[in-house]
């Protein structure tokens, strides 16, 4: 581990608000950590507990979903699964050990650029307060994927 | 109409390459006609392509222009004439000769590849008019680096060679041979059915304002110069800095109305409708720019921020970014002793004289026509009008008054681009409406791209294109490290970086190395696939490679931009995304659409003027219609107004378009209806209307929202108590029924942003201003002895309405100003009423008693969420209906297929209504010509030997797309309903619904490559 903790954060957006969302907050040249990669999806109901889950287990230190607002889906409700599911993870991390804030759901319209900027910000605190995650325990396995 | 040629040509030309031009070009090309696209100078883009930011939405000017200059460029129907003049015109509507001049570039477009080795061995330095003379280019040179076509030129009264008979360093070392010194001028004749011109602008040029010294002092500039000053394409390179000495100013001020609203010094009495809200972006953007805090100030009489969330804009940037606005006209700029900044000498509202010290002083000039373009309508025999812009009547207003010949953009007019934008589509509108019975006759039908074999693609060799985006991507990210890391990674075949990636000559190349090199899929590392993968994409259709083998990684907006100050961890941040886009389209597999019909007939709901003007529009171009209104009568609000700003009488227009819809065999009227349920998609809606009680189901191919908006009923200023109160609509059929109120009244008040710009409407209702005036007028004519009153925060008499104000000052009305903080009061005392405001000019309160009030109140929506909700498209938080892109899709939604025309987009006066109509009919023909729909793609995909039949995928698709098959009990999804969420994919707990584009495999992988680094 080095000195200062710098944590490898996933994140999935939603491809009509979050991620347009953090397209705006390029534009204004608002400024972030660097530790956030960003997943684009359709819709943040495309986001399987699995993927959240497997996030973890492989070395992430924090997984975050940003969909529309609630009540903005583009495709009306996919952001209350997400929301749902996230809660289901968070349980589900508790129980084996997991400290649940290292996954979160968040909510960005497009418009929304320095609110984006600001919940990499505070996401990144979050999870650089906590330390690193499963990685720490043991080495990522490998996924062979293929066709 | 009046008579057109018997003898229709299915072609057009649109002359002008700015954004005007180019949307008319693209929406004609796209609905069948040919168009030839005359650009005067070497490469089209107009102004639009030198700005830095646009507001209000501050995206990058050029990075929204450019796919539509590409789109433009690569379009089959369509030809760009650089270089090019329109020397006259004859013929008729439908059947035009257009003589033109084509000036020798000297310069073969066919050899060019524009590598720029002529630039670079061209010894003849140039002031570059793109950057407004504040850098230098050499006499060989490209106008701008994303120029389309991006081809050199030689300019002949500066090259050496031309000059002194010898030098030809260009030729020489031209590796394409593409130099051409007996390059010649070319006359020719082009035979087109209609002509739409988009000729733009010029701006102001302050050197005449004397008291200004902009021709003797260097940091007195335009803020045209300003922009190119903030763009990192600039002289600067997009630092902040005066050019004069390069430092780095601290304190900007903006001079408002240079040139604009003034004949003292010009003959400029309108106003320029732009120059408030780019000096607003202006300031903001710089002071966004600075590293130090910066003093931005803005010197103003009126500010104009009517446009859609334009007032948000400025109350950000009073309240939140600190922007400072000072009410004044500045007197003269000074240059103050000992050093090169400026003292500026203005009085304030209540009088007193200040002086205060700015670095830099931008001059907001206005927007003019150009002598050269007054010499082209004379030529073409087109009336312009007192301001310089060409004729037209507030009920056509995109037709000059020569048939047969349209105008859209500032030559119509000063404007802004959503606004060009909308007459854009206008203009195409009226040449389709023109032209409807020979569309398709002068274009050929491009074969759609010969799909390469799947064997050809099943083993993975990518390419990947990483862009600099000029020094947008370049400055931050190590681009050349970020290309050889890609040239390391798994199936990756070939790597390139180029300047632009999205210019036209790197799309070629692009297309030559998938082509030389057998790749089948591609990776694109630049900006975001929201603005940019649709271009990629079909660019290498035209090379066969299925469209969905492509991905965007993002490492401008979500890296370069965001990670300004951290270079290396930027640059790592980009291998990531490049590793995870190359492990995602390694793992994609060609997509196949599925091609539906198109029910080709429109729905337009709302029977005001913009329904029936979109209607008719569609209509006339040869699709059915059907007219929905709520109520008994078609009309709307129009049944209400009395003229236009500019005098014209609304009634016998309005009379003469209800007779003209009710009479088109191809518009069905449904009156007293409305929406019961929508269903279906662009190309294939199903809707059910409540027709008087009784139930009728229309089939459309596409839907226009044209529902309208209403006034609000003040709870405020005692309305409702007197008799003697009015809005303006009452006050409308007050005068024209010469009411006794309006015909006795010894003194008339109106009271202007009643319910507008105030926290509950945070917006401009953009008409009340000229809408009140107008009124004025009329009761100062009715009885010139009256005592007229407008009491105001800021007078909005955009554009050439600031003739009315000027001559409502000239007839004795009186404007007192007031703040919101200070509203005025307004008492009832018996039947009499009796108004106390504060003066800010007198510095005191003032009392006037009255006979009539009229209240300016705010434009609101009603009811219109069912509506948005049955169509699924948003509204914004003021509640009018939010369009796919404010600045150029400003008709569109992001919903294909549903456009929306009037005042439920945004309060605005008749004419941009009618304009908005049309462009709306114009965007939903560009879906009716088409031959299917193409649906499938990112769907959906039961893989039924997987699914158990749980039907857990049926419950949560919100769309009804999934079936449960009985027999099989097994799952199955409509291809032609599903949108592509993929709620399914991740709620079926075998993994059996596959969300094509975005399997579960690609995800895991992805996650997992986010994570290897």
């Amino acid at each position: 581990m080095k000195d200062t903790f710098e944590p490898v954060i996933v994140c999935f957006c939603c491809q009509w608000c979050s991620y347009a969302a953090a397209d705006l907050a390029g534009s204004m040249r608002l400024s972030y950590p660097t530790n956030v990669r960003i997943i684009r999806i359709p819709c943040t109901g495309r986001v399987d507990v699995k993927f959240l889950l497997s996030a973890i287990e492989d070395g992430a230190d924090g997984v975050f979903i940003s969909g529309c607002l609630l009540g903005d889906c583009h495709y009306r409700t996919g952001n209350y699964f997400a929301t749902k599911r996230v809660a289901f993870v968070k349980n589900l991390l508790e129980k084996v050990g997991v400290n649940p804030d290292r996954v979160e759901m968040y909510y960005n319209s497009s418009a929304m650029g320095p609110q984006f900027a600001q919940t990499c910000r505070d996401f990144t605190d979050r999870i650089r307060k906590l330390g690193p995650g499963l990685r720490a325990v043991a080495p990522a396995p490998a996924r062979n994927a293929v066709d | 109409m009046t008579k057109a040629s018997q003898n229709l040509l299915g072609s057009a030309m649109v002359v002008g390459g700015g954004i005007a031009g180019v949307q008319a070009a693209l929406d004609l090309a796209d609905t069948g006609y040919f168009v030839y696209m005359v650009e005067k100078s070497e490469a089209i883009g107009g102004v639009m392509s030198a700005l830095d930011k646009t507001f209000p939405t501050n995206d990058c000017s050029m990075c929204i222009l450019s796919p539509k200059l590409v789109e433009c460029g690569r379009h089959p129907n369509i030809e760009i004439l650089t270089l090019t003049d329109v020397l006259e015109v004859a013929g008729e509507a439908g059947n035009f000769q257009v003589n033109l001049r084509q000036r020798a570039r000297y310069v073969d477009m066919s050899k060019c590849i524009a590598c720029g080795v002529c630039a670079e061995k061209c010894p003849r330095k140039v002031p570059n008019a793109y950057n407004e003379g504040l850098s230098q280019r050499k006499a060989a040179y490209v106008k701008y680096p994303q120029a389309v076509p991006l081809k050199y030129a030689i300019d002949k009264d500066h090259c050496i060679y031309f000059e002194k008979g010898k030098c030809r360093a260009c030729e020489k070392f031209c590796p394409a041979g593409a130099i051409n010194f007996e390059d010649r001028d070319m006359l020719f004749q082009l035979n087109v059915g209609s002509i739409i011109l988009a000729p733009g602008f010029k701006p102001f040029d302050p050197k005449i304002f004397d008291t200004y010294n902009y021709a003797h002092y260097p940091n007195v500039i335009t803020s045209m110069e300003f922009e190119r000053i903030l763009s990192p394409s600039g002289p600067s390179g997009g630092d902040l800095v005066r050019l004069s000495d390069s430092k780095a100013p601290e304190r900007i001020a903006w001079l408002q109305c240079v040139g604009s609203r003034d004949m003292n010094h010009c003959d400029n009495s309108y106003c320029s409708a732009v120059c408030c809200m780019y000096a607003i972006k202006e300031a903001v953007i710089a002071k966004e720019h600075s590293h130090h805090p910066l003093d931005a100030t803005i010197f103003y009489m009126d500010m104009r921020t009517s446009g859609k969330d334009f007032e948000k804009y400025y109350n950000r940037a009073k309240e939140e970014q600190g922007v400072r606005f000072v009410r004044s006209r500045v007197h003269s700029i000074e240059k103050a002793p000992g050093t090169e900044n400026l003292l500026l000498r203005y009085t304030d509202e209540s009088g007193s004289l200040l002086q205060e010290e700015y670095d830099l002083v931008v001059l907001s000039v206005g927007l003019e026509t150009s002598p050269e373009v007054l010499e082209l309508a004379r030529r073409m025999d087109i009336q312009v009008n007192d301001g310089k812009f060409a004729a037209t009547s507030p009920f056509a207003p995109v037709s000059t008054s020569r048939p047969g010949i349209f105008v859209c953009g500032a030559f119509q007019g000063p404007k802004d681009i959503p606004q060009s934008v909308m007459e854009a589509s206008a203009a195409a509108a009226e040449t389709a409406m023109l032209l409807s019975t020979v569309r398709g006759s002068a274009i050929s039908k491009p074969e759609p791209p010969q799909e390469m074999d799947p064997g050809e693609v099943a083993s993975p060799r990518i390419g990947v294109f990483v862009c600099h985006c000029g020094i947008n991507i370049g400055s931050v990210v190590d681009v050349p490290a970020v290309k050889e890391y890609a040239r390391t990674l798994p199936h990756v075949a070939y790597v390139e970086e180029s300047l632009f990636t999205c210019s036209q000559d790197t799309q070629n190349r692009m297309k030559d190395a998938i082509r030389e090199n057998s790749l089948n899929r591609i990776v694109v590392a630049s900006c975001s696939p929201r603005t940019h993968e649709p271009l990629f994409q079909q660019t290498i259709q035209e090379t066969g490679l299925n469209k969905y083998l492509f991905e965007l990684a993002n490492i401008r907006d979500q890296d370069s931009w965001v990670h300004h100050d951290f270079p290396e961890a930027a640059t790592e941040k980009a291998k990531d995304l490049v590793r995870m886009a190359v492990a995602k389209v390694a793992l994609q597999q060609p997509l196949e659409e599925v091609r539906l019909p198109i029910t080709q007939s429109g729905l337009v709901i709302g029977g005001g003027v913009a329904g029936m003007e979109a209607a008719l529009a569609l209509a006339e171009q040869g699709y059915p219609v059907t007219l929905v209104e709520k109520k008994d009568v078609l009309g709307g609000h129009g049944r209400k107004l009395l003229t236009a700003w500019n005098g014209d009488p609304i009634a016998p227009y309005l009379d003469s378009l209800i007779q003209k819809v009710e009479s088109h065999p191809k518009i069905s009227i449904r009156t007293k209806s409305t929406l019961n349920e929508v269903t279906g998609f662009v190309g294939n809606f199903k809707t059910t209307l409540d027709v008087d009680g009784r139930s009728e189901t229309v089939e459309h191919g596409v839907t226009i929202l044209a529902v309208g908006a209403h006034s609000y009923k003040p709870s405020e200023y005692q309305y409702g108590k007197s008799d003697r109160i009015f809005l303006n609509l009452d006050m409308d059929r007050a005068i024209a029924e010469r009411q006794d109120a309006v015909v006795k009244a010894q003194s008339a008040v109106f009271i202007q942003c009643v319910g507008s710009r105030e926290p509950d409407r945070p917006y401009c209702s953009r008409v009340c201003c000229s809408h009140s005036i107008e009124n004025a007028i009329r009761i100062k004519e009715i009885n010139p002895e009256a005592d007229v009153y407008v009491l105001y925060r800021d007078i909005r008499t955009y554009g050439l309405r600031e003739n009315i104000y000027r001559e409502a000052r000239e007839k004795g009305i009186l404007f007192i100003r007031f703040d919101l903080e200070r509203k005025p009061q307004v008492e009832l005392e018996g039947n009499s009423l009796r108004i106390t405001v504060f003066d800010p000019i007198l510095q005191q309160n003032v009392v006037l008693r009255l006979d009539i009030l009229t209240l300016a109140s705010a434009m609101e929506t009603r009811d219109v969420e069912p509506l948005a909700k049955m169509f699924k498209v948003p509204l914004n938080p003021e509640g009018f209906f939010l369009e796919a892109h404010m600045k150029l899709r400003p008709v569109d939604f992001a919903t294909e297929g549903v456009y929306v025309a009037g005042l439920a987009h945004w309060p605005k006066p008749t004419e941009e209504c009618i304009a908005q109509a049309k462009a709306a009919a114009s965007r939903a023909a560009t879906v009716l010509t088409r031959d299917f729909i193409a649906a499938g793609g990112v769907a959906a995909f039961i893989q039924k030997d997987q699914c158990i039949g749980c039907r857990a995928c049926l419950e949560c698709c919100p769309f009804g797309a999934i079936s449960y098959l009985e027999q099989e009990a097994k799952c199955e999804v409509n291809q032609a309903l599903c949108k592509g969420c993929g709620t399914c994919a991740a709620t079926c707990p075998s993994e059996a619904v596959s969300l094509l584009g975005f399997s579960h495999l690609q995800l895991y992988r992805q996650i997992d490559e986010a994570l290897s680094a």
